[in-house]
């Protein structure tokens, strides 16, 4: 008889909870607990944190184009989604570093410029209406990120589509950052430019590749240096954090997609530069792959990236916006549960999908 | 459910809060969603449904002992459009502004379920007097919730309140709380409200008066 079974009888009633179990196997004792017996060393907190620590050339990146401002404004969504999750959070949930990867991937899909109050919103947002309200990590429908972005975007779309130019000296404030709470910014404070997106489809205006993947352009804080984005990436997906899949097939279908367009239009941009600019990289490598909103099976995730991967072909070239990643991500979020449904792996040896259990 | 209400007061007040028609009924809410960008519109909406739900309540009161059972809902249909056309007329004639800003909105007040509600649940049962007293409170709770939304949705998405500039000119509006999904947003913050207060009032059960006629069902803390 084990240590647990034994605990259990003397309280007279209901097995106790496992913890007690594990604690009594410390001392030397037999284990007893459910499935799965085999056990890795990931663990919630442990992939979030690596997840934040690959984003260091990303948030690097981003400093060295945008200036302080961009250390400002990622420290603040980080803020406004931490303090959330603490005071509205199930508790003890700040740990795990999922409420910290949300605020910083919003700040970096934030233009310079922006207020800093603008950002501590959407980090509130984000992890109060992405997360919590559907019940905390791991039962979003939506990218928390993503949905903070496009409520920011539907409330101040001035504010969210105005793209600063680099700051003159890294020191330079790249807008009115420090804005009163709910006032907007002195406009003649930021000089701005636009996207490269912004030039293509208003102005049918090129960039040069090579500045695109450095990120020598306007746009948001961290999707300029396509090539930090692509170096955390590989990192995760070699850890094998993310799903290599997704990424592979969003870019594949994007770069297929506008060349076939290409060859039809030859006025349309080519496949590299849709591939390198806007929010294509940061948004395939770490807002599509988000374990939670995305498929769990291998084929789903094909679906899935080739889905995003239309999407944004589709809004950029035809649609009313530049820029169309976000947009076509949270889409495609909403049809994970129908791609798994649809690609319920199949019980080995019979022709039966799997039944779900709970 | 709260018990039958015995007074004339509680009959008219509970309409206003413990039974209020959108955030605890969530009846009519189409137009609580929908037209309600400023506070004029959502005051202009919510007179206009209060006016009809007056008017057809005392009307089916009244005859409710010459209305066949069979065709009651058609003829309380009836009831209430009379109503809404001399409400649109009359919004027409009076403010055409906020006339054209509310639309067909106007005329759909005919099918806001709340109004035909008050009609089944109530008006068609009870004396006329009982039926302008529930007409009047709930009428009040539906300006009360419309005005509730329209404030909260002006406030942040114009900077302003009845179009008096509040915020001064620096202020940066949130464009979403005057589309669409900002009702929902508005709608949903105070819904989560009311289900927090609810929460918190059961779980500190006090005596009431009616509670010595009344069957008490004590829920159990969560």
């Amino acid at each position: 008889m084990s240590a647990g079974a034994r605990g259990a009888g003397r309280g007279g009633g209901a097995p106790k909870a496992p913890a007690r179990w594990s604690a009594a196997s410390r001392a030397g004792r037999l284990e007893l607990t459910a499935s799965p017996h085999i056990k890795g060393p990931d663990s919630t907190p442990r992939i979030m944190w690596t997840v934040v620590a690959s984003l260091a050339p990303v948030v690097v990146a981003a400093t060295w184009w945008f200036g302080v401002s961009a250390l400002i404004l990622l420290a603040g969504a980080t803020l406004g989604a931490v303090a959330t999750e603490r005071w509205f959070g199930p508790g003890g949930t700040l740990r795990d570093g999922s409420a910290a990867i949300t605020g910083l991937l919003l700040g970096l899909t934030l233009p310079a410029s922006v207020p800093l109050w603008v950002a501590v919103i959407g980090g509130a947002f984000s992890i109060a209406f992405g997360k919590l309200i559907f019940g905390g990590l791991g039962q979003n429908v939506f990218n928390p990120a993503l949905l903070g972005r496009a409520f920011l975007q539907a409330a101040f779309p001035t504010v969210m589509t105005t793209w600063p130019t680099r700051p003159e000296t890294w020191g330079t404030l790249a807008g009115d950052t420090f804005a009163l709470p709910f006032m907007s910014g002195d406009a003649v404070a930021a000089l701005t430019g636009a996207t490269p997106l912004g030039l293509m489809k208003f102005e049918s205006v090129g960039t040069e590749v090579a500045r695109l993947a450095v990120g020598a352009t306007g746009g948001s804080l961290g999707e300029t240096a396509a090539i930090a984005i692509l170096a955390g990436g590989a990192w995760l997906a070699a850890k094998r954090y993310l799903d290599w899949r997704i990424p592979v097939s969003i870019l594949a279908t994007v770069a297929v997609l506008s060349q076939v367009v290409r060859w039809i239009d030859p006025s349309s941009p080519g496949p590299l530069f849709m591939l390198f600019s806007g929010g294509l990289m940061l948004g395939a490598v770490y807002m599509a792959t988000d374990m939670v909103t995305s498929p769990t099976t291998p084929t789903g995730a094909w679906i899935y990236g080739v889905g995003i991967g239309a999407l944004v072909v589709l809004i950029r070239l035809w649609g009313g916006l530049p820029e169309g990643v976000m947009y076509a991500i949270l889409l495609m979020n909403a049809m994970v549960p129908f791609i798994e449904r649809a690609t319920k792996p199949r019980v080995f040896g019979t022709g039966a999908p799997v039944e779900a259990t709970s | 459910m709260s018990p039958t209400p015995t007074t004339g007061v509680q009959v008219l007040s509970r309409g206003v809060w413990r039974e209020n028609p959108v955030f605890v009924q969530l009846l009519g809410l189409c137009p609580a969603l929908a037209v309600t960008n400023t506070v004029a519109n959502s005051l202009a909406m919510g007179l206009a449904t209060f006016f009809v739900l007056l008017g057809s309540s005392v009307l089916v009161s009244v005859a409710k002992d010459w209305i066949p059972k069979q065709v009651r809902i058609s003829a309380y249909i009836l009831v209430i459009a009379t109503f809404v056309t001399i409400a649109d007329l009359v919004l027409a004639a009076v403010v055409p502004d906020i006339h054209k800003a509310l639309g067909a909105f106007i005329a759909l007040i005919v099918v806001n379920c709340m109004i035909l509600g008050r009609q089944e649940a109530f008006a068609s049962k009870n004396p006329v007097g009982r039926a302008v007293l529930d007409a009047v409170g709930t009428g009040a709770g539906f300006i009360v919730a419309l005005v509730a939304i329209g404030g909260f949705r002006e406030v942040l998405g114009y900077g302003s309140f009845l179009g008096v500039p509040l915020l001064g000119p620096a202020f940066e509006p949130w464009v979403v709380m005057i589309l669409p999904a900002g009702g929902f947003f508005t709608l949903g913050f105070i819904l989560l409200g009311f289900g927090w207060w609810e929460a918190r009032r059961a779980n500190s059960v006090r005596p009431r008066r009616w509670m010595n006629e009344a069957t008490v069902t004590v829920e159990a803390p969560r």
